[in-house]
């Protein structure tokens, strides 16, 4: 390389491309320094934890009495399985159900759109946990509540504001959880 | 107790870093002053070693599933299959960090076997910028985020990983990546060397070419990895999704790009001194800041992993001196380097030049667009997102003269280039693109104004390529021709992919009952079964779908809807049918509660070309590389002679 001697008169444009990185990089260490500190988790739970119930009004099956609203006011903190005889997984979680209810805990059911005899049918193979069981046909139910998937189970206080929500089956190791927030929402 | 034993390698090869970091500048009490010079390549080598050794011990906890160690713990899983124990070992943050700083010692290393035309000094030099570069990120390792933590009490079972991570394309698409980030640290540490020394010329050029192909090759092949992982795991065919951190990938290799090119012109003309030292900083330095912002938090995406604040500063400390001291450094010297050569403008170089303004302007608009949203969000005007809108109408006009160039610089000779037979060499590629054109407004009946340009700037540069090839010996072409060739032919190639993927995807949305059939783009599916299958640590539903087209069975496709035991997580594993013109993507839904599945099936015309060209672009890097050692080998030029240069 030639070194060339010092010339003075250099122009603002070569000032400024000589110059110009090393700025724009100070300016970015600038910005992201000032930013290091912010919060930028995003949580995936429902928008609903803390709020009430939605209004709940669905038909049961068969003669036996539907959900409402007035079964989440009952002073007592409640689960809500959101369910439907199609899905899968939610036939994994029938035990754990059955045991939930032995051990004194009062499980509602919503069957996600769903056919009366489907779940009739799906409640006698694999038993029925259910205190009550809604028929929420078109799924509106499942949208109020923010439920984006079946299974999903909520805890809801003795006030029926909504307190915990379970994405996914419920698993044996799970239970022990789910009486803690029950527990907790009974307080 | 291997644990420890890596963690102790992993101090000592920090010590090393440090000793290679300040070997040139050491001075022998007795002697020969400069004798201690020599200690960087032997330091450099047990570097490698040590590091080595540190992240085989880590590989070691991963295989055996040591859950005491608390990184084992928190990504790794027993019922993990083994090439996901082992790739859980980069899948996480201080993993990743020990990954770096390995693919950073083997450059090292082979920087101190490789033959160095420019001096023994001039490779001290080399690695002792890397030696310092590395130090850097050893303090971070050990310091913030120690990989070799051991837990007080070890837990019988450990987190496991991502499942979207368990996947053999994401297996190694962190190394690729890395390998080219890193080896772009090799054309930082030759930039900076060359501003200590003064020593910016042809010479320089020429022996820091073959690593720069090399990073730029492993970086293509890596965002290629990434891209076809993202295609078939994330479940609706999408490959690219201008993502923050795809972008990062992306920057450097734009800067790579035009830095490879760049430096052709400086090793052929002596032109464009400032400049390619400038884009030799500014690649690494862009890597940097990718791994910085995948790492920091700052961005929330697939790729970040979870990282406090304090890690975040850490980094912006280790970026503010490097990136910071060495554009500082370039400021100082920049002024001093003589301006170098000017050129005529209808030449190769002049192309040259134009392909690197292009390049830079896209990479300009890559940044501005990655780094808008944040911005925009910190003043507080409310989240927004800048997608794939903002980046195809400002990055793919910017691409189009770049294309129409590529095809007409090779046939520019250095210098002033005769134009008289140029119009004639390149009747034929004009004609077959707008013959393509054509064909794809009346055959495939394609309106898209930007999808025809497409078709035709595919099919000119695709032939043009491939004249520069016609009438040549292959046996007696240059290596370095067939590199460029073959790296011209992949981007033809990857953009006709895009292009005609873009513009002929056909899609269908179902929903079926079992034995119910439904037609896409000519292929009749016929959904014949949906049964529970189980892998090792995942339970899945899983269609059978039979494939025919026109009454022949073609092939029977099982999409699955996969929920993964640890951690939960539900994913769809799309069944993909790969033909050379084409793939059929078939994605199983949810059921809709009456007994019918949903479906989702694409087909894709030849989205495969994308990566396939890809990889031809990697090759070719990859042979232009071997081509130029081998040619420095042959000429064994002189030291001396290079320094006079």
């Amino acid at each position: 390389m030639t070194d060339a001697p010092e010339t003075p008169a250099r122009s603002w444009l070569t000032r400024l491309a000589i110059y110009g990185p090393l700025l724009l990089f100070a300016v970015f260490v600038v910005f992201v320094g000032s930013q290091l500190g912010r919060e930028t988790r995003v949580t995936l739970t429902s928008k609903l934890i803390g709020q009430p119930m939605p209004a709940v009004n669905l038909p049961g099956l068969g003669d036996a009495p539907g959900l409402t609203s007035a079964d989440f006011k009952t002073g007592k903190p409640v689960l809500v399985n959101v369910f439907a005889s199609w899905c899968v997984p939610c036939r994994v979680e029938a035990p754990q159900l059955a045991q939930l209810t032995a051990m004194g805990v009062t499980v509602n059911g919503i069957a996600v759109r769903d056919a009366p005899d489907d779940v009739a049918a799906f409640l006698k193979t694999n038993g029925n946990p259910f205190a009550r069981v809604g028929l929420d046909k078109t799924g509106q139910t499942q949208i109020a509540l923010g439920s984006s998937g079946v299974p999903e189970t909520f805890v809801v206080d003795g006030a029926g504001i909504i307190r915990y929500q379970h994405i996914g089956e419920i698993r044996p190791e799970h239970i022990e959880l789910l009486m803690a927030k029950l527990a907790e929402a009974g307080r | 107790m291997i644990v420890e034993l890596g963690h102790a390698a992993l101090w000592l090869a920090a010590a090393f870093a440090l000793l290679q970091a300040l070997a040139p500048w050491l001075r022998a009490p007795v002697g020969d002053a400069e004798r201690w010079t020599g200690l960087a390549v032997p330091a450099a080598l047990a570097q490698a070693l040590l590091v080595s050794l540190a992240f085989g011990s880590l590989v070691w906890a991963f295989a055996t599933s040591d859950f005491s160690v608390k990184l084992v713990a928190t990504n790794s899983h027993t019922m993990k299959p083994m090439l996901y124990k082992l790739s859980g070992v980069w899948g996480n943050h201080e993993g990743s960090m020990l990954l770096w700083i390995l693919v950073m010692a083997l450059a090292g290393a082979a920087v101190a076997l490789a033959d160095s035309p420019l001096g023994d000094r001039f490779r001290a030099l080399v690695l002792s910028m890397q030696g310092l570069i590395a130090l850097g990120f050893y303090a971070f390792l050990l310091a913030a985020s120690n990989p070799f933590e051991r837990l007080g009490v070890a837990p019988t079972q450990g987190n496991g990983l991502n499942p979207l991570l368990q996947d053999p394309g994401l297996a190694f698409h962190p190394p690729m990546l890395y390998a080219g980030y890193v080896g772009l640290s090799v054309a930082f540490a030759f930039a900076v060397a060359a501003l200590l020394e003064r020593r910016v010329g042809p010479a320089w050029a020429a022996a820091v070419r073959p690593w720069v192909l090399a990073a730029w090759a492993a970086l293509g092949c890596g965002i290629t990895l990434g891209s076809w992982w993202a295609y078939y795991e994330l479940g609706w065919g999408g490959y690219w999704f201008w993502d923050p951190v795809e972008n990062a990938s992306l920057m450097p290799w734009l800067a790579a790009t035009a830095l490879l090119h760049s430096v052709a012109v400086l090793a052929k003309r002596d032109a464009l001194r400032n400049w390619t030292i400038l884009l030799a900083v500014v690649g690494f330095s862009l890597s940097m800041i990718g791994t910085f912002v995948v790492r920091s938090g700052l961005l929330t995406s697939v790729h970040a992993f979870a990282v406090d604040p304090a890690r975040g500063a850490f980094l912006l400390v280790l970026l503010a001196l490097y990136i910071g001291g060495a554009l500082l450094l370039y400021a100082l010297r920049a002024s001093t380097v003589a301006v170098g050569e000017g050129f005529a403008p209808v030449s190769r170089e002049g192309a040259l030049v134009a392909n690197n303004l292009l390049l830079a302007a896209g990479l300009g608009v890559v940044f501005v667009g990655s780094g808008y949203p944040l911005l925009v969000d910190v003043l507080g005007v409310g989240p927004i997102s800048v997608g794939p809108p903002y980046f195809n109408a400002t990055f793919g006009p910017l691409m189009i003269p770049l294309v129409l160039l590529m095809a007409v610089g090779p046939f520019l000779t250095w210098g002033a280039a005769r134009t008289d037979k140029l119009a004639r060499k390149l009747a034929v590629p004009a004609l077959l693109a707008v013959g393509l054109a054509l064909y794809a407004f009346a055959v495939w009946d394609v309106r898209a104004a930007f999808s025809l340009i497409g078709f035709a700037l595919s099919a000119w540069l695709g032939v043009a390529t491939l004249a520069i090839l016609w009438g040549r010996l292959p046996w007696r072409t240059p290596r370095a021709t067939w590199g460029m060739a073959l790296a011209h032919l992949g981007v033809a190639i990857t953009l006709f992919g895009i292009t005609a993927s873009g513009a002929l995807t056909r899609e269908l949305l179902v929903n079926l009952r079992l034995g119910e059939s439904a037609e896409v783009a000519g292929y009749t599916m016929k959904l014949v079964d949906v049964a529970p299958v189980a892998g090792a640590n995942w339970t899945a539903l899983e269609a059978t779908l039979d494939v025919s087209r026109g009454g022949q069975p073609l092939t029977v496709l099982h999409p699955q809807a996969r929920l993964y035991t640890s951690p939960m997580m539900d994913t769809t594993e799309a069944a993909i049918h790969t033909r050379i013109n084409g793939d059929l993507y078939a994605v199983l839904g949810k059921p809709d509660g009456s007994g019918r599945w949903q479906l989702h099936v694409w087909w894709k015309p030849f989205v495969v070309w994308i990566w396939a060209g890809g990889l031809i672009m990697a090759l070719g890097g990859a042979l232009s590389m071997t081509a130029r050692a081998s040619a420095r080998r042959g000429a064994a030029q002189p030291v001396g002679a290079l320094v006079a240069a």
